[in-house]
């Protein structure tokens, strides 16, 4: 029977009060929110908190707003909330592909985004989304709030730019034109983590070409949430299945994936590469019909 | 600490300690053995319960996040001798062989019911996608829950208008 060590717990209602409790309470105080990573570290002892602060009665922290130049989502929206919102779905389908292959429904009845990028586990795929979607994370503390872009949130695996008296409250995701989103995984039965991963969000300019492009992969290292040399690649290029090619490439080059019971390293990194073409592909297709056929999608 | 949860309408108040999850603080302070405790790892789904009407892995919970909060488990499902549709379809299509998996199942089903009374088989396997079960090959409890939303006025329901 796996039973976590001992430890006290408390509840906070608010984020003021969930910061100040963690203030108090310090290093040794972790908050859960769905507790579905921190619950199953705890329960094989890989995570031993003195102090649990429990963020679900947080309400003010579950919502997807949209304000004018970005949707905003609060760190406690469970991934069940993600997969059905239909204003996700509209501006980064990316969210849907993604939320439909994390995990299972009973799990995604708990889970949520917050929990998601503070575990900071490379397998994790929200990492990915954010990443490629360029997002930031307002992080809060009894001093107020800061704003700290997704390429600075990790700090390395399982660990996050959340210092010990802060909360992470926030993920805001910048809404600019001509721009879509995909993402494809492979996983070896339904629910299971990925063997491998990528999401990809594209922004076109009015003649075809690619203005700004990302791609963030999950489960194959660290540091492979946003690939400069890709983002470098894609800038500026028109799209075409020869770009996708060299970007996979790039993309495969940049990971350092394993070899466990999930698969080979060697099938990995020919997976970083076949998905990022395939998110790639995906993502530009969808810009160019939702603009209706209006720009040339550039292939030919 | 105290920890106070409405299991099937009724309050169960302990002083437990804050690291007891919710599988057992159902079946060893409840007393409620109808939810199953498998895998332990949160993949197996036969700890699934419903807390506040959804589905949680209930292995994966601690109870004192349940505190305040209504948990529906199987013992829950039948009102009055008068069985949920979802028990009856499992009884009419053979949705059960050894019966392990089923509470989970059952209780997955009776969430999806209630948010989609008509599902097809596609919506069906993938609401029990989290949840194993390693007899009936599925085919059956895809056939019972679809019995139920072709047959069912869910006991709750019933009660509810008259
Ligand atoms: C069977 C199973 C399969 C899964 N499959 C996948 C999968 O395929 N893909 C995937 O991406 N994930 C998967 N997951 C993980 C799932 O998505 C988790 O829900 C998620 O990783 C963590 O979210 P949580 O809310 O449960 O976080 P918790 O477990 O509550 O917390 C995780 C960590 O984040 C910290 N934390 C939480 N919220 C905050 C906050 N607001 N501010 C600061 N720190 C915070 C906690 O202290 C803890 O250290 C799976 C989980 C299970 C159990
Ligand atoms: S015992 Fe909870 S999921 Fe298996
Ligand atoms: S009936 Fe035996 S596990 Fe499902």
């Amino acid at each position: 029977m796996q039973v976590p060590a001992p430890f006290e717990y408390e509840r906070a209602s608010s984020v003021s009060e969930a910061i100040a409790l963690r203030e108090r309470l310090g290093e040794e105080a972790r908050f859960v929110a769905g507790g579905h990573s921190l619950l199953p570290m705890m329960k094989l002892r890989l995570a031993t908190p003195e102090y649990l602060i429990d963020i679900n009665d947080c309400t003010e922290l579950f919502y997807i707003n949209e304000e004018a130049e970005e949707i905003r989502i609060g760190a406690m929206t469970r991934h069940r909330e993600l997969l059905e919102s239909e204003l996700l779905a509209q501006h980064f389908p990316i969210f849907r592909d993604a939320e439909q292959v994390i995990a299972d429904p009973v799990v995604r009845n708990r889970g949520t985004l917050g929990g998601s990028l503070c575990q900071a586990d490379p397998s994790e795929d929200l990492s990915a989304v954010c990443a490629a979607l360029d997002a930031s994370c307002v992080i809060a503390s009894t001093s107020g709030e800061r704003v700290v872009p997704m390429g600075d949130f990790h700090v390395g695996p399982y660990e996050t730019a959340v210092g010990p008296a802060e909360m992470l409250t926030e993920i805001r995701l910048p809404l600019r034109p001509n721009g879509s989103s995909a993402y494809h995984k492979v996983e070896r039965r339904a629910g299971d983590w990925a063997v491998v991963s990528a999401g990809a969000a594209v922004w076109m300019t009015g003649d075809g070409a690619i203005a700004d492009g990302r791609v963030g992969l999950a489960a194959v290292g660290p540091n492979t949430t946003n690939i400069e040399p890709v983002r470098q690649a894609l800038q500026g290029s028109a799209p075409s299945e020869d770009l996708y090619e060299q970007v996979g490439a790039i993309a495969a080059e940049h990971c350092s994936p394993v070899t466990d019971q999930r698969g080979t390293a060697e099938y990995k990194t020919h997976l970083a590469k076949e998905l990022t073409k395939r998110a790639l592909r995906t993502a530009v297709a969808r810009v160019t019909s939702t603009t209706n056929g209006a720009m040339t999608n550039g292939a030919g | 600490m105290q920890v106070n949860i409405v299991i099937n309408g009724q309050e169960v108040t302990e002083e437990i300690e804050p690291r007891m999850l919710l599988v057992h603080f159902i079946r060893d302070q409840a007393g409620l053995t109808g939810t199953h405790w498998g895998c332990d790892t949160s993949n197996c789904g036969t700890c699934v319960v419903l807390i506040d009407g959804e589905p949680v892995k209930s292995c994966t919970t601690l109870a004192a996040m349940t505190s305040g909060h209504q948990v529906t488990t199987v013992e829950g499902m039948e009102v009055d001798g008068v069985l949920d549709p979802v028990q009856e379809g499992f009884m009419q299509c053979h949705g059960l062989q050894c019966g392990f998996c089923t509470p989970g199942m059952m209780l997955t089903a009776r969430a999806l019911l209630d948010q989609n009374p008509d599902p097809s088989e596609h919506e069906i396997r993938e609401a029990i996608s989290g949840q194993i079960c390693r007899c009936t090959g599925y085919s059956s409890i895809v056939r019972s829950i679809r019995w139920a939303a072709e047959n069912g006025t869910p006991v709750s329901l019933e009660g509810a208008s008259s």
